[in-house]
This record gives C-alpha cells, structure tokens and sequence, in this order.
C-alpha cells in the first residue's frame, strides 16, 4: 500500500502547518504548480528567500499591491532567476559574515518554468550551479510556455500540440524530444539533483529538506501538471501527475554526490503509456504508430535511469 | 589627507570602491572595463576587501546580481561598458523601479558594429531613460571622487537610486594619472553604512518587483520620475560634502572661462580637458570661447545650464554618439529641448566627434571654434554635423 493513499491520515502529522504561501493566489484551478509551490514553501518554512523568474507563479502570486508570499520574495526578470538567488545568497552570506544582520541560516531559493529555466534561462543557471552558491534551483516544469499561452519549449514532449507547434495535417505537433534537464544539472556536479512531483506529497518533501540541508547547489525539477494547457479536466492535476510517474514519463529519483537512487514511490511495473496520454487534448490527435514510439523512447529512457541507479 | 600617487585609473577606481566597504560585487570582464573587476578581486584575494566577489558568467547576470544582493541589503558595487551594458540593459529600468542603490562604473566604449573597442558615448545614450543618474568623470581623480560620492547618492534616504559614473574607455581607464586616494578614515566619516528601507530577510518578509498592470503603473512611474527628479538635491548636497571635506568641487554643470564667452562649447566626459587647451589658445589670440562641462546627465540640470548660457551667442554642443535619423546628437537634442523655451538663447552648432576612439586634437576644438565664429549671421545655427569625417 503505497502511503500517499492514506494521506489524510499521516499528513496533518508530517507536514508543516504554516501557509507560507497564501490562498487567494490567481492561479487557475486545478494548477499543479502552485500546489508544488505551497508544498515547497511547507517543506523549506520560514527562513527561505525565493528569488522567482516571470511566469504564470509571479503574475498569480504579486499583483501589486497584493501579495501571496508570506516569506521574502524577489522578481526581476524572465531569464535570470538563477542570477538573482545567487545575487542574493552572496549578499545574504557578506552581511551575516560582517554581523550586519543576525546570525540565522536562510535558504535562497531560485525558481522558473521549463522556459525560463531549459531555455532563455539555463545560461543563469548553469553559471549559478557552476558557481556552487548555496542555493535550491527549482524549475516548475509544465512543459510548455503556458504563461503566454501555450507555445512550445524545449520542455514540451515529442508530439505535444502547443500554440507554435500545433497538430496539423501536415504536423503531429512538438517534433522533438524533452531535453533532459536533470541531467544537464547531474553533469555540473552538484551535490543534489531531485525529481519531484506534488501529486507524492511525501516525498515531494522529504527531498525539499534534504535539499535544504545540503550546503552547496541544489537542483530539483518539480513535475506539474498544467489542467489548462494540457486540455485536460482540472480535477485531474494530481491524478495525471500519477499517471506520468506511474508510465514513467516523469520518474521520480535523486542524484546525491552522482549516486542514483529511485524513489520508493516508484512502480515495480510501468502503465502503458496510453493511459497517461489519452486524457490529455493535447496529445489528442497522435495515432497508435506515433504513441508506440514514444513509449519505446519513454521505455528506452526509463532503463537507461534504473540501470544508473541500480549500483548505489 | 590622503597621498598624490601615480595609478593607472581603473585600479584607482577599485581602490575607491573598496574603501568604500562594499559587501558584495558581481563583475564580467570586458574591455576595457576588465581591470576594476581584476583589482577588486586582488583587493579581495588579498583579504584587504572583506566583499563577496561573484564571478558571474555574464553582464546581465551581473546586474542580476547586485540587484538580489542590494535587495538582500548589502552594498553592492558592478562595472562594464559597451555590448555588457546593452546586455544588462533590461534590467536598468527593473533596478531603478526597485529602487536598489547600485553603483556601477561604465568605462565608456563604442557599441558594435562594427566592433570596436575604443571610447565613445554610444553605450550609455540608449540608458538613457533607465531611471540611473548618470556622472560624467573628466579625469582619473574625478573618477575616483564621484565614484566614492556616488555610493552616498544611491544610498541617500531621498534618493535609492542607482548611479552609473561613467569614465572614458582607455582615453581614461587606462590613464596613469596623478591621483588622491583618501583614506580609510576620511572615506568613513564621508560615507555612513548603508541603512536599507526594506531587505530580502524573514526577519520583515517583502516582497519585491510584484506585477502591475494599468491600475497602477501610471502612478509608478511618475513616482520614479518624482524620485530621480528629487534626487538633484541630494546630489548637490553630496557634493558639497565632498568638497567641504577633500576641498575639491563638483557641480552638475561646471565651465571654464565660460562667464563672458561669446562662444561656448560643452562637452562630456574626458574632452573636456582638450578643448579646455584649445580654449587657452583661442583667448590667447582674444577670442572669448569658453568651456560648459556637462557632469550631470540624468537628472538633467535644467536651471544650471540655463544659467550659464545666458550671454553666450554661439553654443557648440560635441556629442559622442549618434541618434540615427534623429534630429542631432542625443546631447544636443536635449540641449536645445531645454533651451527651446529661453529668449536670447545661443545658436547651437552639433559636432560629433570621437568617434570609436578616433582622436580629436587641440586642432580639432580651435577648428570647431573658428568654424562656428565664421557663422557671423549665424545662417549654420542648428548644424549637425559630423566632424572630420571622410566623405
């Protein structure tokens, strides 16, 4: 039985209390990623500064002059919230270090979409992970540019519709695969690299702390699923993020100093792929030959993961 | 007092920026602004600067940069030129509406293409309408002078802003100049700590740089506008300071034997000093020319440049840059903007000059000066040209 199954039961128990970040937020309903942004908030509590990138977490959570943030918040701008957090980190550790503030150890916390992280903001990124601040890098991955309206991203999976990689008679939408952005971040050596997904709370958490108390940079790509761009119904945000781990679409895993471990959320056996897709509009329009190369690809992929972390 | 020493400007500069106890910096290296960035981090390495130094991997992660860690409070320090500007340029307009006291050096230099890298002014025009006030330094100590000073501006509780102190590429950066340096204890009593409005801490959460749609932005950036507009006052006050304490002067608008001149030219930045030359020719042939120095370009002196222009019947402006398909240079459209509603004002002649470092000569001003003073019926009133150009 798996645990989050009696969520009810253990949760109230095991997890923070505190809204750190509020409700009356603008988000849409059934959004994913404002579910993994409150979790993230319960998981990091109140000495955490989040440095966010623009995207659909900045406009729904600071219209002037409201706000939703409970702890320090900073936005600049789309690409540099990497920069930013890292800015912010140093400035944080001179003042401490000269007293000029007290003593307590903060968090900084740099976040943005799979855009503004895979594409026009990997540049920051890379330079802060390579840097080594102490900081957690979090990149809230709907797969697509859903602020703006659903255009695709490096982020968008193979055959996904979006607004500048539509299905046509002449296109079966995104014509190229995700790029493996855990990986990217595994390759610059840092201490931690995480996968989480809120619709497994539990384990959402468990690897948000232990990202906090690891000194140095931390990277976690955060699965959330995104009801309206996605054309699926709202109430299935946290099912559909099931389905993508359970057909390990989104496998769920940690790098912690380059050892691979498979989270215990994860399935001995995979879902067919199909049973993720077809609740999905935008997947919609794929015939069975294109599915089934997906789920070679998906499948191929998956081995490729259970294979580095089978010697731990 | 501190002591007269030989330094090459930008080490000069970065030994200001350290006195200054600065918490943290971010700096890319680009020409010729590199060698602030390289004597901060010795000053750093050597453990005379107690300062985060972050090694970003580019401009706009610098001003990223300094914008969280001021945000966070700390007082921050950032230096480029050229295409690093034009690369930080999105966030300018971001650090002022924040108002995040951020001082950065510009070393001056010509934007590509094609690419060069020697002095003019075309980095900082297009930052123009950024919300930074913007210094123009004339020489190695002026530069070290409104550097220190422009920390006290940013950071004045009227004021959080932040200041550029822009500095000509290699015609001064890479200068060895007679220099000044205060000391630890004269820069101390001049420039108190940083006091922060609103900080990144938990200890008070903000939050900073919220969404505006059209309810409130009107009123945001007449705010900003109010705010750089005020800030004159303090800068005047600051440089008061400054010369009540180190005994040398600085003014938004500064002249050299402009009082009774016929003919004025105004210039910005390190040409000053030769057209200053030419200008002690020309009187010495008893011709009244003189001299108007541009210090201040955002917020632009209005009332002072109004004030020295009054008698002059000729005015050259000198513009380092070029607005393409523009009226004239950006100097000289602002000058003649402002004038536009003064009686008895100066026909205004525009020369750009310098171009990508191209030299110009004490020959050069004289020519400039005998030019326009040819223009008896002042028919070339309004002229914009460029000057020694091959056609």
């Amino acid at each position: 039985m798996n645990i989050v199954e009696n969520f009810d039961l253990f949760a109230p128990r095991l997890i923070n209390k505190k809204e750190l970040f509020s409700c009356g937020h603008r988000a849409c309903s059934g959004c994913a990623e404002v579910l993994s942004v409150r979790l993230m908030c319960k998981a990091l509590g109140d000495n955490t500064v989040v440095a966010s990138a623009t995207g659909c977490m900045e406009i729904v959570s600071s219209m002037f002059p409201t706000t939703a943030w409970r702890i320090p918040w900073i936005h600049v701008a789309f690409e540099n919230a990497a920069a930013v957090a890292s800015g912010v980190e140093a400035g944080l550790k001179a003042l401490r270090k000269k007293g000029k503030i007290d003593d307590r150890y903060i968090k900084v916390v740099g976040m943005a979409g799979d855009g503004g992280t895979m594409d026009i903001g990997i540049q920051a990124l890379s330079g802060a992970m390579e840097r080594g601040h102490d900081m957690i890098y979090v990149c809230f991955d709907n797969e697509a540019y859903m602020n703006t309206g659903i255009q695709r991203s490096s982020g968008t999976p193979m055959g996904a519709s979006t607004t500048t990689a539509p299905a046509g008679k002449a296109s079966s939408g995104q014509k190229t695969w995700k790029k493996n952005m855990p990986e990217i971040m595994v390759a610059h050596e840092i201490p931690y690299v995480a996968t989480v997904c809120p619709s497994y709370p539990l384990d959402f958490i468990r690897k948000f702390e232990k990202a906090r108390s690891i000194e140095g940079p931390s990277y976690i790509h955060c699965f959330s699923v995104c009801p309206t761009g996605w054309r699926s119904p709202s109430e299935t945000a946290v099912s559909m993020g099931r389905l993508a781990v359970e057909t390990g679409v989104f496998p769920l895993f940690e790098v912690e100093n380059g050892h691979y471990r498979m989270s215990a959320d994860m399935p001995k056996k995979l879902k067919p792929l199909r049973s993720y897709f077809k609740p999905q509009g935008r997947f919609r329009h794929l015939t069975d030959a294109e599915i089934d190369a997906i789920q070679e690809r998906v499948t191929a992929e998956f081995n490729k993961l259970t294979q580095k972390a089978k010697f731990l | 007092m501190g002591k007269r020493v030989g330094l090459e400007v930008t080490v000069a500069v970065a030994e200001a920026v350290a006195l200054c106890r600065i918490d943290m910096a971010g700096v890319y290296p680009i020409t010729p602004q590199s060698h602030i960035a390289e004597h901060l981090s010795n000053l750093v390495a050597d453990g005379k600067l107690d300062a985060e130094f972050v090694t970003v991997e580019s401009e706009h992660s610098a001003m990223s940069a300094v914008i969280g860690a001021a945000a966070a409070g700390a007082r921050v320090y950032t230096a480029t030129s050229s295409q690093g500007l034009m690369l930080m340029h999105e966030l300018l307009p971001i650090a002022s509406a924040m108002r995040l006291p951020i001082t950065m050096a510009i070393a001056n230099r010509a934007v590509s293409g094609p690419l060069n890298i020697l002095n003019d002014h075309s980095d900082i025009m297009p930052q123009r309408d950024a919300g930074w006030i913007a210094v123009f330094a004339e020489n190695g100590q002026e530069a070290v002078d409104l550097s220190i000073a422009a920390f006290k501006i940013a950071e004045h509780k009227d004021v959080m802003l932040p200041v550029s102190v822009n500095i000509d590429g290699f015609q001064l950066t890479h200068m060895v100049e007679p220099v000044i340096m205060p000391s630890q204890e004269e820069v101390d009593a001049f420039l108190p700590p940083f006091v922060p409005h609103a900080t990144l801490h938990p200890s008070r959460p903000v939050t900073m740089g919220a969404f505006s749609m059209s309810d409130y932005f009107t009123e945001i950036m007449k705010a900003k506008d109010e705010a750089i507009k005020n800030s004159k006052k303090v800068i005047l006050e600051v440089w008061d300071d400054w010369g009540r304490q180190f005994g040398r002067n600085y003014k938004p608008v500064e002249t050299y034997l402009a009082e009774d001149a016929d003919i004025l030219m105004l210039t910005m930045g390190s040409m000053g000093e030769t057209a200053k030359i030419a200008i002690d020719e020309l009187r010495g042939k008893g011709v009244k020319a003189g001299l108007i120095k541009l210090r201040l370009w955002r917020p632009f002196p209005f009332a002072e440049l109004a004030a020295v222009l009054k008698n002059a019947a000729q005015l050259i402006v000198t513009d380092r840059a070029v607005s393409f398909g523009g009226p004239g240079g950006p100097v000289f459209s602002e000058i003649k903007s402002a004038l536009f509603a003064q009686a008895n004002r100066p026909a205004i002649y525009n020369y750009i000059i310098g171009l990508g470092g191209r030299d110009v000569a004490v020959s050069d001003f004289v020519g400039m000066f005998e030019t326009v003073r040819a223009d008896k019926a002042k028919a070339k009133a309004d002229t914009y040209e460029f000057w020694g150009v091959r056609e």
